[in-house]
């Protein structure tokens, strides 16, 4: 009971951890609240199942090669409509107006998908092999979905810890205002937090495609879910954001084995709450 | 502020051009040669995806083919174009509601199809009644439906109520149970949310009442997308039957889970989305034996050539539960007005009383509502075919023990 507790718990934290991560990153650096965010990871799994239906390319595939895509249309993202906020803002209206921004931009992504890609439920057959760790079963597309986010997630741990690039990105996130006088260009360096951020939901979405049924109105169940994640990790926090996601999936699981289903999403929210008010900058963020 | 205001201002003056324009669009079909229909329904929003698979597809490919054969037949001989004032209520009830006050006071439409969901259908009921319009009910599945029928007499329920589908379901279990086939255990989830609750809660005195033994009875909230735990407890519990009252992400994420961890009962139940033409390709391939919710007559004629009609104009077959009573409901309207004409209490009356030739075979109401209901069905040879009541026309004998996936 407890290794299976342990186990699916684990894996489903993966996939809750590697959906946080991209937001966690445009948030914190770029200080743009994507609300938007849900809508990006669904077009990514969208153009997964065309991909695989359409060309017959493997998933796997798509899932590595996504993500450059990712960064390319983020990087324009930020060029085209992002920048003109910043540009103009100063103090917390970045904030207020990146999310008057990005709650049109939802409904715009929402629009295309609804068009080109139709209302229907989309679910693809993919690695739906179970596989036994420990007898306990899971399914090989979560583990690769868990794999994907221990790997991602490390690296970009480590390089924010240990490389220049990432105390460039870690100055911009802690004083923006503060970081052209030691000779950052912040308007890069955001741009680039915004774009990785996307490559990473791109990614993320490729994932999602591979093991659960969407469409293309659900994008804001993605959105809540990284969104819970990322302040209970501290915003920016791209470990922290690992570490709540895979909390908050062992509560579920246990939650969900050993007292009530039906309680796993009040048990998610009485988390959420808690920190709020106990830890409000997120129980890895520094007051 | 001044920008803010301005920003307003500019808003509200885009809003009036456009319902402006929606108005003259709305007067200018009414024309004596055509019929206008009007219906709202979602669109967009989290609605958008139940009204693109069961409702709008049928009204666009019935339009299409009443319209291709000259338009809908009048008693005198005459034959009327439809012309449709179509709206998107963007899955919001309030949208939905002023949508239909608009078709009735503005655009004056001669009819009005119903909304997708048993929500928005309850919600215009009233408005529907006050303005005298028939209400064909079809996406509407409520126990209360005997209730609504006395309330708004000119209301019509086709989907039965969950009450309806739990008893059906008990039916068939009960008879593979006394053959031997399986054991009296029943492992049962359901969704936290209006229609998992109806189910279970029509499901769990029937399943008592039957001599079954609910071993494991738990519930889940709605957009749970991991079903690991649940599906390991519910194989643990040593039930030879697995009864899930979901909805479609559900529904799809448990065939998968079941199917990755190996899990095989010998009935596999789940409820909405089961029916979808999707849902083989879910499963792998590998659907025949899962049971769910709905069914279609799988030896109809007429059946078949309503699914190849709409695969040839939508782009994909129908789903086997709410699509057929939908394009039914339809051609019983078509009927109705050929015998009647358009004055909604004559034609409220004839659509009580009357019988029709149908899609679904011979309609003919009870006190306002179709009773001659599937209850269950199962994927048998790539189809999925009704299969409870077992005495309804066309029934197919359930596969039990359900092939291994």
């Amino acid at each position: 009971m407890f290794v299976t507790i342990l186990i699916l718990g684990l894996v489903l934290g993966g996939t809750y951890a590697l959906l946080a991560l991209g937001l966690t990153l445009q948030y914190g650096i770029a200080r743009i609240m994507n609300l938007a965010y849900g809508e990006l990871t669904l077009a990514a799994a969208f153009v997964l199942v065309a991909l695989m239906q359409g060309f017959g390319i493997s998933p796997l595939l798509t899932v590595a090669l996504i993500g450059p895509v990712g960064y390319v249309v983020g990087s324009l993202l930020y060029t085209v409509m992002m920048k003109p906020l910043v540009a103009r803002s100063s103090g917390g209206k970045l904030d207020v107006d990146s999310i008057l921004a990005t709650f049109g931009l939802l409904f715009l992504i929402q629009g295309v998908l609804l068009l080109v890609f139709g209302p229907n439920f989309t679910s693809i057959s993919y690695l739906d092999k179970g596989v036994t760790i420990f007898g306990v079963t899971v399914a090989l597309n979560r583990l690769i979905a868990l794999g994907i986010c221990v790997v991602v997630g490390g690296a970009l741990v480590i390089a924010l810890a240990t490389t220049r690039w990432g105390l460039a990105l870690r100055a911009v996130a802690q004083t923006p205002t503060s970081a052209p006088l030691v000779g950052l260009d912040v308007n890069k360096v955001a741009r680039q937090g915004f774009a990785l951020g996307t490559a990473l939901a791109a990614t993320a979405g490729a994932t999602v495609a591979m093991y659960q049924t969407f469409s293309a109105s659900g994008g804001v169940v993605f959105t809540m879910k990284a969104l819970v994640i990322v302040i209970m990790g501290g915003v920016g926090n791209v470990g922290g954001a690992l570490a709540a996601g895979l909390l908050l999936g062992l509560v579920e699981t246990f939650v969900a084995t050993a007292i009530d289903p039906g309680l796993t999403l009040a048990a998610t929210f009485a988390i959420f709450l808690l920190v709020l008010l106990f830890r409000p900058q997120g129980l890895f963020g520094k007051a | 502020m001044v920008n803010l205001f301005k920003h307003a201002k500019a808003c509200t003056t885009a809003f009036a051009v456009a319902a402006a324009s929606f108005m003259t669009a709305g007067h200018a079909t009414a024309a004596d040669d055509t019929i206008t229909i009007g219906y709202a329904v979602a669109l967009t929003g989290p609605n958008a995806t139940g009204a693109g698979i069961s409702t709008v597809p049928n009204y666009r490919l019935w339009v299409d083919q009443v319209n291709g054969e000259g338009g809908i037949e009048m008693p005198d001989g005459s034959r009327k174009m439809i012309e449709v004032v179509e709206y998107d209520d963007r899955s919001s009830n309030e949208d939905l509601v002023r949508a239909i006050e608009r078709l009735a006071s503005q655009d004056k439409v001669d009819l009005i199809l119903p909304p997708w969901g048993t929500g928005a259908n309850l919600a215009i009921a009233p408005l529907m009644a006050r303005f005298g319009y028939p209400q064909l009910a079809v996406t509407a599945v409520t126990d209360k439906a005997p209730e609504f029928a006395a309330r708004w007499d000119r209301s019509f329920w086709m989907l039965g109520g969950g009450h309806d589908y739990a008893t059906g379901l008990v039916d068939v279990l009960a008879q593979a149970r006394d053959a031997g086939t399986i054991n009296n255990k029943i492992a049962a989830v359901s969704v936290a949310d209006g229609f998992g609750i109806d189910l279970i809660k029509g499901a769990r005195p029937a399943f008592e009442e039957a001599g079954f033994e609910l071993v494991y009875d738990e519930s889940y909230p709605l957009g749970t997308s991991d079903f690991a735990a649940i599906m390991s407890e519910a194989q643990a519990s040593g039930a030879d039957s697995f009864v899930a009252f979901s909805y479609p992400p559900g529904s799809f994420g448990m065939t998968k889970t079941a199917q990755a961890m190996g899990f095989n009962p010998k009935v596999f139940y789940i409820s909405v989305g089961g029916a979808f033409p999707i849902y083989p390709g879910i499963a792998d391939g590998k659907a025949d034996g899962v049971m769910a919710i709905g069914g279609v007559d799988g030896t109809s004629d007429s059946v078949k050539a309503y699914f190849d009609a709409h695969t040839a104009f939508v782009g994909n077959p129908p789903d086997s539960w709410a699509s057929a009573v939908t394009f039914a409901s339809l051609e019983m309207l078509e009927q109705a007005i050929g015998r009647v004409g358009l004055d909604h209490g004559d034609l409220a009356a004839e659509l009580s009383n009357g019988t029709f030739d149908t899609v679904i075979g011979q309609v003919k109401l009870e006190d306002n509502q179709l009773r001659d209901l599937w209850t269950v069905g199962q994927w048998q040879n790539g189809a999925f075919v009704g299969v409870g009541p077992a005495d309804k026309t066309g029934a197919a004998a359930p596969v039990i023990p359900k092939p291994e996936w």
